[in-house]
């Protein structure tokens, strides 16, 4: 540029000024969208009016009519639509939560195994993962459904576990345990025995920093968290009772229900999720590279302190994310739970009170944004975490 | 010890030392059962215990699938536990009757010949698209992206005109409506989600937006609600005179699902592209479009083939949940056959999700070994 | 301000015997590769050995078997008089008196410097902190970089991440240091550093085993050059005599090639 016009910079024409262009391309896009949702609204308003179908929420306080196998909450067909939503978050949230649990524990020990020494068993765990994760999820949830758990007895030739348990096509009926008196010092005990725990950990690290003197502190903490109270149970006379479920000739009372839908659903969810968990956990592991292994042995570290204080946390760095991610696929797929009629939130509310009310928009609407929440929260958790775990580097 | 003079300070190896053979514990079968499986107390627990599970897990397994099978047979009857044959394993024989509905659907049967060709056309694409020594991938990627498309909706839709004559998607089902509904989720899912990567790196900021509220809507959300979606509320939202039929809502929200997470698979290979490419291109005059065209996106597209066959393999696995919205698709018409009363027998079940398992794992397990392949084969050309 | 706070000088810890590392007949495998064969080398206390030779020789191997890193299949190998064994207790007790350097440094990112250093003395041998810290800040004052105690690894460059490496293995009091091409992964400009570093150790009277390619270090601070090739020990020799006499013809080849 010219000494002269420095100040003034020469005229562009608007066809080709990169913020002129950027903001018609961004202008023309806008018009779309609008004009696409408007039509959607309006052809929507025009169909619901043609249909005859009410909008709005009004609909969650009207009385709901329908059954569920499965309730946290109270609940009757006199509930509202409301309630019956609660009931299926609850649901979905149950099969979410324990499946979670158990799909980490396989998870992390198909994981480990795949990495083991033992041709045998790595072999093992690799054909576990190979296999689960190439079958649909629908497939295996359909097979532990109807050739599993419908395909066992019926209920007069109820299989009869040990501890007065019944197992049969309608669902596992186990004992329910009620607490007798003088129960309470059981929970009792176990808070002062995490209070204890706490408490050692925190004077345990000081002296250590003080003297170097270690202390077992998973074995106190185990000790003061299950043993106090275990040990306040059987002291105080084993205060618990046992409401059997007792077998009529066409049901079953008492004890606690476990539906055959639940069941397949949990077992389905928790093995198709440990198989991708464990190759979270694979790939966590074989991040850290051998060298840290090497240095922390060549400076003398037991290969358990090494994994503890070396491996470990920088493993977690690397499974932490994926993981999340797969707790969010696992809780996504429980939606899988209307294939099998367990009452969850989809079958519940995008199924049956879809089909009562009609008010499509306004449901699909409203499970999605159950969803949509969920993933939101956890993926801001995520990147919190992230950031404050992050390697430092240059 | 003196031969060697170790603690001398000057020594010279007169005779080098052949190599040896190792140690016969470390070497061969013996060696290597000794490390595998039997080197310490632990270990040889472990190999025990798993030992156990499979001796546990494999013969039942064999002898349910082949050895106590039913080969042949024209009904439940030839199923049934009899008394000289106490333990009946799966009943092929059914699967073999049902061969046709699990391939076709209700297609009828005279046409069938249009399903087989559409399966050949497709295989054309996809060989041309995927083998490594493939020639012409641009023409290859316009056959399968626009040529093949069009001739497979003539074909398998039909086309009066020109003798083809009409069948309802209604009669489709099988392994059909499963190919076609994985077949249009791909297709559709990589050009979209070509683009809603390209608009989430946008500098643009409301294209950069929409991008990303559409991206992180979708994959917020279970499948299964988007298929509700598409199957109960895309008719509202139409004319009344367009409602799509069932089929095409299921296709439009498996296009939708899988181009966001098509989105997410390209930018993490637009991410893999050195700044360099970008100056290169930049720096030699070319326009957006064309650097994106004819640089950036060819090397992107390469390094994430192995990515973009997982995803697919991850759809086709999906498309199972078109199920829930009244699709007949592979694992549908399974679900409709078992319960067949000429078939009711109590190995029936199992046979169906036996044989579904074992499509499934053939279809996937040689896709992902694909996308292995080509990882490694990547990889490998990378650091030449 | 060098003369005030110039480093403290380290007294290694003493060796038991006079023969710091005696390997006899050691043979080794990698499956059906025989990659050791018949190595004998007796390292005196005090004694700095340089080890080279083409790359796949074998070095790096030997020095790894030597705190049983990587195990040998056949022959002997005592340090300080103790025999390595596949005994559990023998080899932590073996890898406490006998510090070592990698190429790739392997320091561990998720800790700080500090951390790094204080790591095994806390855990291994069970010092106060305050005590691991002491030691600690005393060695990084040594490798001339106390402040970056509190850095990440990843916030150093090569030449500094080696230092710390040798510090944090100085800080378990090693008897004997094992380094494992320390300088093959920096840039030029750092590998001056590091030996600097080493120089000092080895004036401190540490007993060293060191695999290098830098022939400077070797004619400088070497009371004995060790010479490999096809996993055998070819020749051994004070610096002068392997440099200006090499007597095999595998050494002649090697030394015209690296001293170009």
């Amino acid at each position: 540029m010219s000494r002269a016009g420095a100040d003034e910079k020469p005229a562009i024409s608007p066809l080709h000024d990169p913020r002129w262009r950027s903001a018609v391309y961004q202008v023309l896009l806008c018009a779309v969208i609008v004009f696409l949702v408007y039509s959607a609204v309006d052809n929507a308003a025009q169909n619901l009016q043609r249909a005859r179908i009410a909008s709005g929420f009004d609909f969650w306080h009207r009385t709901a009519g329908f059954d569920i196998s499965q309730t946290l909450i109270d609940y009757s067909t006199v509930s509202t639509y409301g309630r019956a939503f609660w009931v299926g978050l609850l649901n979905t949230l149950l099969v979410a939560g324990l499946g979670i649990i158990i799909a980490t524990i396989i998870g992390f020990i198909v994981g480990i195994a795949r990495l083991s020494k033992n041709a045998l068993v790595s072999r093992l765990a690799g054909g576990y993962v190979e296999v689960i994760r190439n079958l649909p999820l629908l497939l295996q949830l359909l097979f532990w459904y109807n050739a599993v758990l419908k395909a066992l007895p019926e209920l007069s030739d109820s299989l009869v576990l040990p501890g007065g348990a019944f197992l049969n096509n309608r669902g596992l009926f186990l004992p329910q345990p009620v607490a007798g008196a003088g129960f309470s010092v059981v929970p009792l005990m176990f808070v002062i025995g995490l209070a204890g725990a706490l408490l050692f950990r925190v004077w345990a690290k000081r002296r250590q920093e003080r003297t170097g003197l270690q202390a077992p502190i998973l074995l106190a903490t185990f000790l003061l968290v299950i043993g106090l109270p275990l040990a306040a149970f059987l002291l105080s006379g084993v205060p618990i009772e046992f409401g059997y479920p007792e077998k009529g000739r066409f049901n079953i009372r008492g004890g606690i229900e476990i539906l055959p839908e639940f069941m397949a659903l949990l077992f389905g969810l928790s093995i198709y999720t440990a198989a991708f968990i464990a190759e979270v956990v694979r790939a966590g592991i074989l991040a850290v590279s051998h060298g840290q292994t090497e240095a922390a042995y060549s400076l003398g570290l037991r290969p358990g302190q090494t994994l503890r204080r070396v491996v470990i946390p920088q493993a977690m760095r690397v499974i932490v994310p994926p993981l999340t991610n797969q707790y969010l696929n696992l809780t996504k797929n429980s939606s899988l739970a209307v294939a099998i009629g367990y009452p969850d939130l989809v079958q519940i509310f995008a199924g049956t009170v879809l089909n009562q009310t009609g008010q499509a928009v306004e449901v699909i609407a409203i499970t999605m944004a159950v969803y949509l929440t969920i993933s939101l929260v956890t993926s801001l958790l995520m990147n919190w975490y992230n950031a404050r775990i992050a390697l430092v580097e240059r | 010890m003196a031969a060697h003079t170790p603690s001398g300070t000057s020594y010279v190896r007169a005779q080098a030392v052949a190599p040896l053979p190792p140690p016969l514990v470390e070497s061969g079968a013996i060696g290597w059962l000794r490390t595998a499986l039997f080197s310490g107390p632990l270990n040889i627990v472990l190999t025990i215990l798993s030992g156990a599970l499979i001796v546990l897990i494999v013969p039942p397994l064999l002898n349910f699938l082949i050895f106590d099978a039913t080969w042949s047979g024209a009904d439940r009857e030839a199923c049934l536990a009899r008394p000289d044959r106490p333990v009946v394993g799966a009943c092929w024989a059914f699967i073999r009757e049902r061969l046709g509905y699990f391939i076709y659907g209700f297609y009828p049967i005279a046409e069938r010949w249009r399903v087989d060709a559409f399966f050949v056309l497709l295989t054309i694409g996809i060989i041309w698209l995927l083998a490594p020594t493939a020639r012409r991938r641009t023409l290859g990627a316009i056959y399968f992206f626009v040529v093949m498309p069009v001739l497979a909706c003539v074909l398998l839709l039909g086309w009066p005109a020109i003798g083809l004559p009409e069948v309802s998607t209604t009669q489709w089902g099988g392994m059909l409506v499963t190919v076609v509904v994985s077949g249009v989720g791909i297709v559709f899912s990589l050009p979209i989600g070509i683009v809603l990567a390209l608009g989430r790196r946008s500098r643009m900021p409301l294209v950069k937006l929409f991008s990303v509220i559409f991206i992180e809507f979708v994959r917020g959300v279970p499948l299964v609600t988007v298929l509700f979606m598409a199957s109960v509320m895309l008719p509202l939202f139409v004319p009344e005179q367009w409602s799509p039929d069932k089929l095409l809502r299921a296709l439009v929200g498996v296009a939708l699902f899988a181009s966001a997470y098509m989105a997410e698979v390209v930018r993490a290979g637009l991410q893999a592209i050195p700044r360099g490419q970008y100056e290169g291109a930049m720096a030699v005059g070319l326009s957006y479009w064309r650097m994106m065209g004819l640089i950036i996106l060819p090397q992107a597209l390469r390094v994430t083939i192995p990515n973009i066959v997982n995803s697919y393999i991850a759809l086709f696995k999906d498309t199972t949940l078109v199920f829930i919205v009244g699709i007949f698709d592979f694992l549908r018409t399974i679900e409709a056959a078992r319960v067949d009363p000429k078939w009711a027998t109590p190995v029936t079940s199992t046979t169906g999700y036996a044989f579904a398992a074992i499509v499934y794992f053939i279809c996937c397990y040689l896709m992902s070994r694909y996308a292995r392949d080509m990882e490694a084969r990547l990889t490998t050309t990378h650091r030449r | 301000m060098d003369q005030p706070t110039s480093p403290p000088r380290l007294r290694p810890a003493k060796l038991k015997t006079d023969v710091a590392i005696d390997i006899i007949g050691m043979h080794k495998w990698f499956g059906d590769f025989h990659v050791l064969r018949d190595i004998n080398l007796r390292v005196m206390g005090g004694e700095r050995i340089v080890i080279c030779g083409p790359s796949g020789s074998g070095k790096s191997t030997m020095i790894r078997c030597i705190n049983r890193l990587e195990e040998h299949q056949r022959g002997r190998i005592l340090i300080d008089g103790m025999e390595l064994t596949g005994d559990l207790r023998r080899i932590d007790e073996i890898r406490r008196e006998v510090g070592m350097v990698f190429q790739h440094f392997n320091l561990f990112p998720h800790l700080t410097v500090l951390e790094n250093l204080t790591l095994a003395p806390i855990w291994v041998r069970k010092m106060p902190k305050k005590d691991a810290d002491d030691i600690a800040m005393h060695f990084l004052r040594r490798v001339k970089i106390p402040e970056q105690a509190h850095k990440y690894p990843g916030q150093l460059s090569g030449g500094q991440q080696q230092r710390v490496a040798i510090a944090r293995a100085l800080c378990m009091n090693p008897k004997i240091m094992l380094f494992d091409e320390p300088t093959s992964a920096l840039d030029p400009e750092m590998v001056k550093e590091v030996l600097e570093t080493m120089v000092q150790l080895a004036e401190d009277g540490m007993t060293m085993l060191v695999v290098t390619h830098e022939m400077g270090f070797a004619r400088q601070v070497a009371n004995r050059v060790v010479f490999m090739d096809e996993g055998q020990i070819v020749e051994v020799n004070t610096p002068e005599e392997f440099f200006a006499h090499p007597q095999h013809e595998r050494t002649k080849l090697f030394l015209s090639q690296i001293l170009q």
